[in-house]
């Protein structure tokens, strides 16, 4: 109750806040997978990396349709009345690119292995139907929107963070403590 | 009925090698392979192979089959991986290019389904298969031939080395074929 009492805010609630950060670990692990599945020689190995990677992907999609459940049904925090409103725009446009994006790279992931003529076996349990037909050059452009996708999640993921970091250390003020109370409750006990 | 097919019915009937043999139509007759791996079925085909078909649903048991596939024609889509297929660990084709079928008995199941049996050699090994399949005959004297039945890679040797691991690619591998014979049937030959 610490940071409550610090802001007189309340942060996100713990839902949103573990929902954020397993999306945050998944997107690391989907990323890492993507990065070095491509390189592997054809082996037993390059083929789980590459069924991990899908599996990963297919369940950020469904945590981001949580996310968005739990926006539906709650109010995200009230930002503190000194952030300037072109931030806190700039803010919302962000917020819906990062959520579109993560609904948008699954999808062309899925699209991508349907065009390639490889069905996507959610944890090798529930096949979902293939998006589009085998098609060689389908498959070659979806890989290169897939890549792109992700390349602009990358720069809006830096921004988000970066933003998020000037908040907490330069302007200190809560917007990053929303999404981390512990660490408004170790600034109350530095003071 | 006219005498010519009276006697042409009569010769089919006596003829001791069983039926006649029927021209394949390649152009309409695909066999394919789904295996599986890591629970995804991802099918290849087998874009060569010969075939002599001889059959007559109506004395299925004088029926016969050989089938000889290139095993260098799997194509699944991805050149990596048709190139490791064609390499030592999986179908190993510098070595044994052909795989090949031939029956030995056939019988009807009842319903318009019958099974082939016969050894299935496949990379210098040789086991006995059970071939479920269906016939089509439609009035120009074409049949169509389906079937799939399911074989266990490592018996044969497909997939060595590291890929003798069965979590990733399943042992059980499904065959499936689709074989269109055309000519007409023998009566109508001038």
């Amino acid at each position: 109750m610490m940071g409550m009492a610090a802001s007189g805010r309340t942060p996100y609630t713990g839902t949103a806040i573990g929902l954020h950060w397993i999306v945050v670990a998944l997107i690391i692990t989907a990323w890492a997978l993507g990065l070095t599945m491509v390189d592997l020689p054809l082996s037993p190995q390059k083929l789980k990396a590459y069924s991990w990677h899908k599996w990963t992907g297919v369940t950020i999609f469904l945590l981001t349709l949580a996310r968005l459940a739990w926006r539906a049904a709650h109010q995200p925090p009230a930002l503190s009345g000194s952030i300037p409103a072109w931030q806190i725009r700039a803010a919302a446009v962000s917020h819906a690119l990062l959520y579109a994006l993560l609904f948008a790279i699954p999808l062309s992931g899925w699209l991508f292995s349907s065009a390639s003529g490889v069905p996507v076996v959610y944890l090798g349990l529930v096949q979902l139907p293939d998006l589009v037909g085998r098609d060689k050059a389908l498959a070659g452009l979806l890989k290169q929107v897939h890549v792109v996708l992700n390349w602009t999640l990358f720069v809006t993921a830096c921004i988000h963070v970066t933003a998020a970091l000037k908040h907490h250390l330069v302007d200190r003020d809560d917007v990053l403590t929303r999404m981390l109370p512990f660490l408004s409750q170790r600034r109350q006990g530095e003071k | 009925m006219s005498c010519v097919l009276r006697i042409a019915l009569l010769c089919i009937a006596l003829a001791p090698a069983g039926a006649a043999a029927q021209t394949v139509d390649f152009a309409r007759s695909r066999i394919t392979c789904v295996s599986t791996q890591m629970k995804v079925p991802l099918e290849a085909e087998f874009r060569r192979f010969t075939a002599q078909l001889a059959f007559d649903p109506a004395r299925p048991e004088t029926g016969s089959a050989q089938i000889e596939i290139e095993l260098a024609s799997f194509d699944i889509g991805s050149e990596e991986v048709n190139i490791e297929a064609r390499g030592r660990n999986w179908f190993d084709v510098a070595n044994h290019p052909r795989a090949r079928f031939v029956s030995t008995s056939a019988r009807a199941l009842g319903g318009g389904r019958y099974e082939a049996r016969g050894p299935l050699a496949i990379k210098g090994r040789t086991h006995d298969a059970v071939v479920p399949f269906t016939v089509k005959m439609d009035t120009a004297g074409n049949a169509t031939f389906e079937g799939a039945f399911t074989i266990r890679r490592l018996q044969y040797g497909i997939g060595e080395g590291v890929w003798k691991d069965t979590d990733t690619v399943a042992d059980e591998v499904q065959i499936r074929f689709r074989i269109v014979t055309s000519g007409k049937p023998p009566q109508k030959k001038p």
